[in-house]
């Protein structure tokens, strides 16, 4: 087998490895999302009228109309989670061992990036297979059209989570994550509210929610899982992907970026 | 220079910080080279750079003849490194620790178990290959990084202070070994704030705020002096 490809199925292993052994990190990456779905939503439901609107061809209950968001957080919080870990590896020194390997360092760094997002994906799955249990489906082929939209979805919070790896400093900062990139993200997305009844109370509001890329995560989920196609929101994810794969490279190149602030 | 490591003219600056200041010195093959310095003076940088955690903008590296800046991929390879920081993942066992090192290095599966076995028993860890990381002692782990460090038949071994926090048999023993491993012709760089792990036949580079103070044989060196009172009496420092 060619030598990339060795370090690839290694590198993937052990993501897969390290989740086997943290059975709690499966635990809660999907209690989170179940808590949403089977109790914020039951007493939101009242609350939130949803109109029809596309992907939707009928009137939607309100728990229906968050689980894209929710799977996109699922996303987002293994995307996190992948660079706490790395964060972790960093003061643990394993990320060393990673780094002084021959391979190109994107490459490292890219099959780090497809372990943690395939280990996210299978969270996902794990999730909507939960809710089908609690009756909310989706159609039959929407689970298999899903499949590339939520893949992307993880790359693209991995690599986010590449980027405020290469930030950040000590485990201690780590809160500062959640309360500035996870907590903005996710509730400034059309995760939990379509975005028209955003812009009914603020104007800027809704144009924030509409240029962050969490919300074109959803919205590429959301039409996927109803067997249809958003291309802006394809193109905004590609885009967003592409951009924090080039700050990702840029933090650990070893000539500038995280390993000159201490390494 | 063909084999060894060899460094020209190596600085390095944290910013405004000078970190290292036109380092230059080299290790022949068959050579155990000690890389003396008190806290501060530049040790962990220079191991960053020479493992290409950090790159410097001026200055050359080359590991076993390739150059670490121009193919850094070729180089790498020919270089075994026992980190300070443990690296080890305490959840796997030896074997699986050793067997993601091999992939990283591109070691094909075939024969992979047999070069495992080999280096696990070169330093007597053969029977514990399947036992968790977690369950080791530190001077059982240590001995598996070494092992780690040598699966890819480098030429040139770093090792960065690879006996602190280790009682005194276990750091017997690690010394011992590597100076075997010197003497089969391995290059061998030892960074270390400890003198008596240095023998008089080594060779002795001392690095003082960023520069390199001595380099020599060790025994000619010290003198009638203990390393560790003619360390003091250079650098200041208690060693």
């Amino acid at each position: 087998m060619n030598g990339w490809l060795i370090a690839l199925r290694a590198i993937v292993g052990r993501e897969f490895l390290r989740f086997i052994h943290q059975r709690e990190r499966f635990l809660s990456a999907l209690v989170r999302p179940l808590v949403w779905l089977l109790i914020f939503a039951a007493g939101f439901r009242a609350a939130l009228g949803v109109s029809i609107i596309r992907p939707y061809q009928t009137y939607i209950t309100y728990e229906t109309y968050i689980v894209p968001g929710l799977c996109a957080m699922i996303l987002l919080f293994n995307g996190m989670q992948s660079s706490l870990s790395l964060v972790y590896d960093r003061e643990m020194g394993s990320m060393r061992l990673l780094l002084t390997s021959p391979l190109p360092r994107w490459w490292l760094l890219f099959c780090r990036l497809l372990g943690s997002s395939a280990i996210s994906v299978l969270q996902v799955y794990a999730f909507l297979g939960i809710a089908a249990l609690f009756d909310i489906t989706m159609p039959g082929w929407g689970y298999v059209a899903a499949l590339p939209g939520l893949f992307l979805g993880g790359l693209m919070l991995g690599a986010l989570g590449l980027v405020l790896s290469s930030l950040i400093r000590q485990l201690e900062n780590f809160a500062g994550v959640m309360n500035f990139v996870i907590f903005p993200m996710f509730f400034l997305s059309s995760a939990l509210y379509p975005l028209w009844k955003m812009a009914e109370s603020s104007e800027l509001l809704y144009r924030i929610c509409a240029l962050n890329p969490f919300t074109h995560v959803v919205e590429l989920v959301r039409f996927l899982l109803y067997l249809q196609f958003n291309l802006s929101a394809l193109l905004w994810v590609l885009g967003t992907t592409a951009v924090f794969a080039v700050l990702a490279l840029w933090g650990y190149d070893p000539a500038r970026g995280l390993m000159k602030r201490k390494v | 220079m063909t084999g060894g490591l060899d460094v020209q003219d190596l600085s390095f600056s944290y910013g405004a910080k000078q970190a290292l200041n036109h380092v230059s010195f080299a290790v022949p093959p068959g050579r155990f080279c000690a890389l003396l310095g008190p806290n501060g003076a530049g040790k962990s940088t220079l191991v960053s750079l020479l493992t290409r955690l950090l790159v410097s903008p001026s200055g050359a590296i080359h590991i076993a003849g390739q150059d670490l800046g121009r193919s850094p991929g070729k180089a790498l390879a020919r270089l075994g490194v026992v980190f300070q920081q443990p690296t080890l993942d305490l959840d796997l066992s030896v074997r699986q620790n050793l067997a993601y090192f091999a992939a990283l290095h591109r070691i094909p599966r075939r024969g992979l178990n047999a070069r495992i076995d080999a280096v696990l028993s070169r330093l007597d860890m053969a029977e514990r290959s399947h036992e968790k990381v977690r369950s080791l002692n530190g001077g059982h782990r240590r001995r598996t990084e070494l092992a780690r460090a040598l699966l890819h038949d480098p030429q040139v071994l770093l090792l960065d202070e690879p006996t602190v926090g280790l009682d005194a048999a276990s750091r017997a023993s690690i010394v011992a070994h590597v100076h075997d491993l010197a003497d089969q012709g391995l290059c061998v760089l030892w960074t270390t704030h400890l003198t008596d792990e240095v023998r008089d036949s080594d060779d002795l580079l001392v690095l003082h705020r960023g520069e390199i103070l001595t380099a020599g044989r060790s025994g000619e060196i010290r003198g009638a002096l203990s390393l560790s009172d003619w360390f003091q009496s250079v650098t200041g420092a208690p060693a």
